[in-house]
């Protein structure tokens, strides 16, 4: 059969030619380019996972963007420092490194002292939750700048950097499905790690005594106490296990994705990750879908730089400024929240301090 | 009602004698204050640690504070400095003081910052050769116009839909980020500039009245203050504002209208840190890169919480950051102390200040539990009604 007057056809309709040369144009570029739009996803979807955990019990973090770049500070200093003394090579598996899994190791650590520190503002003295997170991002900006520009004057080595693990070529080549092997093997250990964490953590937040102590929490944790669920001390243990997630991400940054730390790294990361939690409503697997839809779009911003798309689709885009892609994932989340497409409701306890009634 | 309690006055017990409710009022931001200050020293002896080859100097976290009080008073050039740093903190501190009255938290200063300078800049140039007195009040109402459409939307969205105003300016946020750089690089960039830059404002500058660079703004700011707490203290508007924000429903049902109040709330705030931007591009910068103002909007924010949202007060609070800013440099040129120590120590006295019942409880004065005392109202819990964060 030949479809081609059906082409034509339907290609005369105006503006269907377009959306056709578009639906073409991202089928030819995103595949070849999943595993860097995963690697542009992995920082989104660790702190949107911490965003989850920390929310579903009830506690509101928007300091997750400090911690993250406390944390990619962190790994890359402990990293710089440990080098010298180990000379062994790195391992073939992801050039794993006795320095690196260290670093990783204080990355981790010190997201997990920030979440407490957060923790203890915000469940213990009840410090409106916003003001403790905008603390957290002040300090963290403040801490990593300076010391950065102390050690950046002796002008150290690199801190290494995990190894991407090189899938067989017989998988990544498959016809159709190759791009999804490519988009999840040919990753390094914390981009691999990512997807393990989302699915394991959307069981154990639907499927588990903990995961459903956590939501009761979150909900009504007047009703929980009554049934001797330990409120206080089950945000505590959520929000810091939460912080390991913010703390990978981070370590991500500097010693996965990069070799090095910047001033200000993480770039909006922990935000556009709220961003991601709150359209992904509060799940972890739809926060890690709504974080690849982001990282489409911050993808596809580059790529229409790098190799713009032929015909009249190539005209159409050359008068969106690419600035606009970046924008997109922002005003989604404004649409999104105004409840224009498909309304996103929190926990109904997010945000709200809570006090024993027997204290005080 | 904590939110309409005098400016400046602590609620103490009205038996206590004068001394005592002196101290109640001055303990914790003194404490704070010293706590912050030999922290920030402890942090500079520590840091001397990681620079190998350079001899251990206990006077340093001196030499540093020195340098940086040198730098924020010492002389008239300096304090001058510290006027021009402190401007655009008093706007941006008033534009989210004034949303914690009304219990919003406006995280969006900085995002209003940069689209009402990018007003300020458009009017600027369109109108860089039209005479100083027609230039400068329309440039002057082009910021504060684009900055209250910046403030508007959240505002709306959370009448209209209940769109939590934390994330949606978080958003604005970095919209607006976007929204400067594409035009900077865009239509408003000066033709085969090898950079993005936009023309000068011309006529529409701010004149000097200050030698050697105190701009109008620093004038504008003062005015400011005082007419926002003329307005939250002796309207009928900024009643129903500090009503709304001390308790939304008993505002109802005296026959208020917290989402009508919201509107304005958000819009006036952004308009203010609209404003906060215009000072510095008329005032200091006259044109507009894309690496304008980066630091203004969080600073604002810790202004609005040392002042507890007081307008009078949110001026010393503003020069205390601004002074911070302008000695920094010298600081960093005298001590080898980066300026970055300044977030540090703004970070460190906002931690002590939200742990202030902490230190209440050590120094054992009474006062306010911990969310007003540093808002100076209740915030509005993230959670209620289904609001979205």
């Amino acid at each position: 059969m030949d479809i081609t007057p059906l082409i034509n056809g339907l290609d005369s309709i105006p503006g269907l030619g377009l959306v056709f040369q578009a639906i073409g144009y991202l089928v030819a570029v995103l595949p070849p380019n999943s595993s860097s739009i995963m690697a542009q996803a992995t920082p989104l979807a660790l702190a949107a996972l911490c965003g989850v955990l920390c929310e579903r019990s009830g506690v509101v973090n928007i300091g997750i963007e400090g911690t993250m770049l406390a944390s990619a500070f962190t790994a890359w200093v402990v990293g710089v420092a440990l080098n010298p003394m180990f000379s062994a090579d790195p391992s073939p598996i992801f050039g794993l490194t006795i320095p690196l899994v260290l670093a990783l190791a204080a990355a981790i650590l010190v997201a997990v002292i920030v979440s407490a520190l957060h923790a203890w503002l915000s469940i213990s003295l009840r410090v409106d939750q916003i003001i403790s997170g905008t603390i957290i991002n002040i300090a963290a900006a403040g801490v990593t700048g300076y010391l950065d520009q102390l050690i950046s004057k002796s002008s150290p080595a690199g801190a290494g950097e995990f190894a991407q693990f090189t899938p067989p070529a017989a998988l990544t080549n498959l016809p159709v499905v190759g791009w999804i092997f490519a988009m999840f093997l040919d990753q390094g250990p914390i981009g691999m790690s990512v997807i393990v964490f989302i699915i394991g953590a959307q069981i154990w937040l639907f499927r588990s005594r903990w995961g459903l102590r956590t939501r009761a929490v979150g909900e009504h944790p007047r009703a929980a106490e009554t049934v001797g669920i330990d409120v206080i001390r089950l945000r505590y243990r959520n929000v810091m296990i939460a912080g390991m997630f913010a703390g990978l991400g981070g370590a991500f940054l500097s010693i996965e994705a990069t070799n090095s730390f910047q001033i200000g790294m993480t770039n909006g990361r922990g935000f556009i990750a709220l961003a991601a939690m709150i359209m992904g409503r509060w799940t972890p697997i739809g926060a890690f879908a709504s974080a690849l839809l982001f990282a489409t779009f911050l993808q596809l911003g580059q790529l229409i730089n790098i190799a713009p798309p032929g015909g009249d689709l190539g005209v159409a885009m050359s008068a969106i400024p690419a600035q606009f892609f970046d924008a997109i994932p922002y005003i989604l989340t404004i649409v999104i929240l105004a409840g224009v497409v498909g309304r996103s409701i929190p926990p109904a306890a997010d945000g709200q301090p809570y006090e024993r009634e027997s204290a005080t | 009602m904590t939110a309409s309690a005098a400016p400046g006055s602590a609620p103490s017990r009205p038996s206590a004698s004068l001394g005592a409710r002196a101290w109640s009022v001055v303990a914790v931001p003194l404490v704070v204050t010293v706590l912050s200050v030999l922290l920030g020293a402890l942090i500079m002896l520590f840091s001397e640690l990681l620079v190998p080859g350079k001899k251990f100097d206990w006077g340093l976290p001196l030499a540093a504070y020195s340098a940086l009080v040198n730098g924020a008073v010492g002389g008239p050039d300096a304090i001058v400095s510290t006027l021009v740093y402190s401007t655009p903190l008093v706007f941006g501190g008033l534009a989210v003081g004034f949303g914690f009255k009304a219990g919003l938290f406006n995280i969006g200063a900085q995002g209003q910052f940069l689209v009402g300078a990018l007003g300020a800049v458009m009017a600027g140039v369109a109108l860089a050769n039209a005479p100083a007195a027609i230039a400068i009040p329309l440039a002057v109402l082009a910021g504060i116009v684009a900055g209250g459409i910046w403030g508007f939307i959240p505002g709306f969205l959370k009448a209209v839909s209940g769109a939590h105003e934390v994330v949606s300016t978080i958003m604005m946020n970095y919209i607006a980020v976007q929204l400067l750089a594409a035009l900077v690089s865009g239509p408003l960039k000066v033709p085969r500039s090898p950079s993005p830059v936009t023309f000068d404002v011309g006529n529409a500058a701010f004149p000097i009245i200050l030698a050697p660079n105190g701009h109008l703004g620093i004038l504008l700011a003062v005015l400011a203050a005082l007419f926002v707490w003329w307005l939250l203290y002796r309207t009928t508007w900024g009643f129903e504002v500090r009503s709304v924000g001390a308790n939304r429903d008993a505002a109802r049902y005296a026959g208020m209208r917290p989402k009508l109040i919201t509107v304005a709330t958000m819009t006036f705030c952004g308009a203010l840190a609209g404003l906060a931007g215009t000072s510095v591009l008329l005032g200091v910068t006259h044109t507009m890169t894309s690496s304008f103002g980066t630091t203004v909007g969080f600073d604002s924010i810790a202004v609005a919480l040392l002042a507890r949202s007081n307008p009078l007060v949110i001026v010393p609070a503003a020069l205390l950051f601004g002074g911070m800013r302008a000695g920094a440099g010298l600081m960093q040129i005298q001590a080898q102390i980066p300026v970055e120590l300044v977030d540090v120590l703004q970070a460190t006295i906002l931690l002590f200040l939200v742990a202030s019942p902490v230190l209440r409880r050590l120094l054992r004065v009474s006062g306010r539990d911990a969310g007003s005392v540093v808002t100076g109202a209740t915030v509005s819990s993230l959670g209620s009604g289904g609001v979205a964060i």
